[in-house]
């Protein structure tokens, strides 16, 4: 290019031209649409899971307890908290955030003399304490961080599963297992909801670093039925998890039961590595439930020694006689029930207490005693017609059910129409286990399914379980109360419904309105009430009984399940109820109860 | 006349960026120069090893402060390299508007910091102004105007916004149309002939042995642009002309960062025209942000940058952090062996001029 003295001249001309800088403060530049400026956080919709600060990449972010939040299941008392001295406005926070409540505005501009100033707990007002602040920069699909979807567990059709009890959940292969595993965000906010606080974001994450020896070491740090919740827990840990809040929440049961089932048994005694001191103490279990389950392997570990006493012919309560066996085969129990007898628990079964084996003389034998003999007896609706034999109770048809699995009954009555009257967890598992029993013996099924509740949602079972039992070939009809059985010649033909308006009433109690105009008819040849249990204390002497104290059936105890009598403790579903994951958790409470109670007696 | 010893900056107008140049000074003729890196220092390789794969592409853009976006592109290159991840093609073509568009602001800046040690600050004005107008491009298309974290690995992070195509091609017209400008006052003044052509010498032999990539080589008469030499993106899909000189100067330094803009604008016209549509991201890992494993393996990757040749040596042992990430900061051959090698000689005056054309960026040595 040529050299040119006069070329730099023509620079002039810009003299006449508008000066392209703008006069701040007095003019104002407006950030992007998509600007990354200062937070703005929705408390409604924060749970103060702490992803953002997990994710930061220069730790700006740190969760502080805010205590004018109450405390509720699924949130943690604290909210970020932002150092713009560190921050880098990179909105990961704001991609990772497991609710959306983490936004960016379009604000930019802080000015103030107070280092304080630059840390601040975002709002919904922003920075600048205003309302309706313009948003900048929010999370999209193409941003997301987080993996909303869940990896699909793999079953075995409806149409095969139905033929049979085969446990149809397959369970994660390794791949699969670490996926999933991959998609946690360590929060713990399922741990606070756990009724026996497992460490679960712990062990998601051994498994996602194919630790599954620590893994192990975590679930029986907390949980000695694994196995078993591993499979049928109700998983409410996966109601409140972080990641349900937009997507699908993290198979912790599914993983849970990864754990378990690949781990071999004879290796669990090496991994766990239990090395108690042994104690002198002797303490009776009442009942082989989960809760007596449970509190004898804490004991155990401990270094008490622990006696069982079962008055049916296999451990396990309502995990042996109840769940069916598509749901949780033996010998997923077995490998639970082996460790503690491992433990050097020792299971007398066939020994019922009060007829066999008396309290008292129990008393007399042990230090203190622990009682969970769960809900054994069946509620009837008490409308005209149950009192015939073809009305019967759903757990003692459960328990025959699974005998005849097992090979240690006669095959029970298979009806070929039943109706079942009940909408939870337990009406949905005889309608099921029937239906598989009718397809085995007539080639189809023909369970209907009558409840109060108005639909599904109102259920008390799992959705899940319905959904699966709808695909069985279960029909459901909900918003039905009975009125009779209809019998004729001494047979049964089936039961007249009317339409239920109201479950409960405007106070929450259980109180059902019927339109008595609306009236249905379901036939069937068989009836099976599930409408709930109740417990059976006809083993406890009148003497303790009446020294004892009972909220609607239920003993009351202390935080530690101690009843008013020292050295008798309970748990399982006679305290708190209604699954297993409970009754475990009243296991660990009784052990350290009792423990508590048996040192302190030494000492004095 | 005595030696004297003189501290070049970190602080002095005529130096770029936090770097020092102890110079030994006979008068103003220099004796001795010898380059004083680290004031940048942070560990950036060793902090990438302390965090998560995704957590880095915050830490990343700050190697390189003017030109931020070829460490995003190298680092997610490496990634989806190692973990053998198909980048959807929109995204590709989105990093090339991205990656020329850094270019262009780049050589823009350079502009204005020829203009501090030449005394004419007409250059500095114009260049920053100029810059803003890409700048605010950035802002809308990533959120930020520096460090725009937008391109990851497996793709970028957001989709272009609705009008942004407009928006490109309007400041490529107006930056076009301000090409005879700059051309008038710098490239065709008489004064910055003078006091540039002939200043700060590169041989071609020199350059290829010290490693000098980029506009310093290209000026010596060597072909050599990535772009072209191992295409990259979509670079071999798009027309464009890598402009040489065979003088080796500072002027014709300047003069091809002033051809490369042209080319720039050329591609990208040619990138909007050719961008599909469809999706601009994939994912490279199982789970969440936090838990992102890249698979066992290593990858170098490399990109033409404005001051040569930018690569990142990257190494993952399979787990959720890498093991090792090396950068190969483009100015390191002419920050630190050329100063020693090529300055004594010049006169002081001459030191800056050297730093901006040769492209002396401070991090990226330091790192």
């Amino acid at each position: 290019m040529e050299k040119s003295f006069f070329a730099p001249v023509k620079a002039w001309k810009f003299l006449f031209e508008k000066p392209v800088t703008i006069k701040v403060p007095k003019e104002k530049r407006k950030a992007s649409e998509r600007y990354r400026g200062f937070h703005i956080n929705d408390w409604d919709k924060c749970i103060g899971c702490g992803t953002c600060s997990k994710v930061c990449p220069t730790d700006a972010i740190q969760m502080v307890e805010v205590p004018v939040l109450e405390k509720k299941f699924g949130e943690k008392p604290q909210r970020p908290s932002i150092d713009y001295g560190r921050c880098s406005f990179c909105a990961m926070c704001v991609d990772i955030c497991t609710t959306g409540s983490l936004q960016m505005t379009r604000e930019y501009v802080h000015l103030s003399s107070q280092p304080e100033a630059f840390i601040f707990v975002p709002t919904e007002k922003g920075i600048k304490n205003v309302e309706n602040v313009e948003i900048g920069w929010i999370k999209d699909e193409d941003s997301e961080l987080l993996e909303l979807e869940r990896v699909e567990m793999e079953m075995i059709e409806a149409e095969e599963r139905v033929k049979s009890f085969i446990e149809y959940v397959k369970g994660y292969s390794k791949e699969q297992a670490i996926h999933e595993a991959a998609r946690c965000v360590e929060c713990g906010i399922c741990t606070d909801r756990c009724p026996e606080h497992m460490d679960i974001p712990e062990y998601i994450k051994s498994i996602w670093l194919d630790d599954l020896e620590e893994g192990l070491r975590w679930l029986y740090k907390t949980n000695p039925l694994s196995s078993v919740c591993g499979r049928v827990c109700t998983h409410r840990c996966e109601e409140v998890c972080a990641i349900s809040n937009r997507g699908e929440a993290v198979a912790i049961r599914w993983l849970k039961r990864y754990i378990v089932d690949n781990v071999p048994s004879e290796d669990y005694m090496k991994i766990l590595n239990f090395n108690p001191k042994p104690k002198e103490e002797r303490i009776a279990i009442v009942g082989s439930g989960p809760a007596g389950l449970s509190a004898a392997y804490f004991l155990a570990t401990m270094g008490y020694k622990v006696d069982i006493f079962e008055s049916l012919a296999k451990p396990g309560g309502v995990m042996r006689y109840g769940i069916p066996r598509y749901r949780l085969p033996d010998e997923a129990l077995d490998k639970d029930i082996a460790l503690i007898q491992a433990l050097g628990v020792r299971i007398f079964t066939n020994t019922t207490i009060g007829k066999d084996i008396k309290l008292e003389e129990l008393k007399e034998k042990y230090d203190a005693i622990f009682v969970s003999t769960g809900f054994t007896l069946g509620r009837s609706t008490g409308v005209p017609g149950t009192d015939h034999p073809k009305v019967v109770q759903a757990l003692p048809l459960l328990k025959d059910i699974r005998d005849y699995l097992r090979g240690e009954a006669p095959k029970p009555e298979i009806p070929e129409t039943l109706v079942v009257i009940g909408g939870g967890n337990v009406a949905m598992d005889v309608a099921r286990s029937v239906a598989r029993l009718q397809k085995m013996e007539y080639g189809k099924v023909n369970v209907k399914l009558a409840c109060l509740e108005r639909n599904f949602e109102e259920m008390p079972a799992d959705m899940e379980e319905i959904i699966e039992g709808k695909e069985e070939g279960v029909e459901f009809y909900p918003g039905w109360g009975p009125i009779r059985i209809m019998i004729e010649k001494d047979e049964i033909k089936g039961v007249e419904f009317q339409k239920c308006l109201e479950v409960f009433d405007s106070d929450g109690k259980f109180n059902p309105k019927f339109d008595a105009n609306n009236k249905m008819i379901l036939q069937g040849d068989m009836v099976v009430e599930a409408i709930g249990q109740a417990p059976d204390y006809s083993y406890l002497p009148e003497e303790i009984k009446s020294k004892l104290q009972f909220i609607r059936g239920r003993i009351l105890t202390n935080e530690y399940r101690q009843t008013d009598i020292p050295w008798l403790f309970a748990g399982g579903d006679i305290v708190n109820g209604p699954d297993i994951i409970h009754g475990v958790a009243d296991g660990y409470w009784a052990a350290r109860g009792i423990d508590d109670y048996l040192s302190s007696k030494e000492r004095s | 006349m005595g030696e004297v010893k003189l501290f070049f900056g970190p602080n002095h107008p005529g130096m770029h960026g936090n770097f020092s140049v102890h110079l030994y000074v006979e008068g103003d003729t220099v004796v001795k120069a010898k380059p004083l890196p680290g004031f940048l220092h942070r560990g950036f390789e060793k902090l990438m090893e302390r965090r998560t794969w995704f957590q880095n592409v915050a830490l990343i853009p700050r190697i390189c402060v003017p030109e931020p976006d070829i460490n995003e592109v190298c680092y997610s290159m490496a990634i989806e390299k190692i973990a053998k991840i198909d980048v959807p093609e929109r995204a590709q073509w989105i990093r090339m508007i991205v990656l020329e568009l850094a270019r262009i602001a780049n050589h823009l800046w350079s502009f204005a910091g020829i203009g501090g040690p030449l005394g004419l600050y007409t250059g500095p004005f114009w260049g920053v102004a100029d810059r803003d107008r890409i700048l605010d491009i950035f802002e809308q298309l990533t959120g930020a105007r520096i460090y725009h974290m937008y391109i990851i690995p497996g793709g970028v992070r957001k989709e272009m916004p609705s009008k942004i195509q407009d928006m490109i091609s309007q400041t490529l017209d107006y930056i076009e149309s301000r090409l005879p400008d700059y051309e008038n006052l710098i490239l065709r003044n008489r004064i910055v002939q003078t006091r540039l052509k002939g200043i700060a010498l590169l041989d071609r032999e020199s350059a290829l042995t010290m490693g000098v990539t980029g506009i310093g080589l290209r000026a010596t008469g060597v072909p050599y642009d990535l772009r072209k030499v191992d295409p990259y993106l979509y670079y071999n899909y798009v027309d464009f002309e890598v402009p040489t000189a065979t003088e080796g100067d500072a002027y014709s330094r300047i003069k091809l960062k002033y051809l490369e803009i042209k080319q720039s604008i050329r591609i990208i016209r040619q990138v909007l025209e050719k961008m599909p549509e469809g999706p601009i991201n994939t994912k490279f890992s199982d789970g969440n942000a936090l838990r992102y494993r890249v698979p066992k393996g290593y990858a170098y990757v490399h990109v033409e940058a404005t001051r040569g040749e930018y690569g990142y040596f990257v190494v993952s042992n399979g787990e959720d952090k890498p093991y090792r990430v090396t950068v190969r900061g483009a100015s390191y051959p002419q920050g630190l062996y050329g100063i020693e090698k090529y300055l004594p000689g010049t006169r002081i005056e001459d030191v800056p001029i050297w730093l901006d054309t040769m492209g002396v960026c401070a991090p990226e040595i330091d790192r």
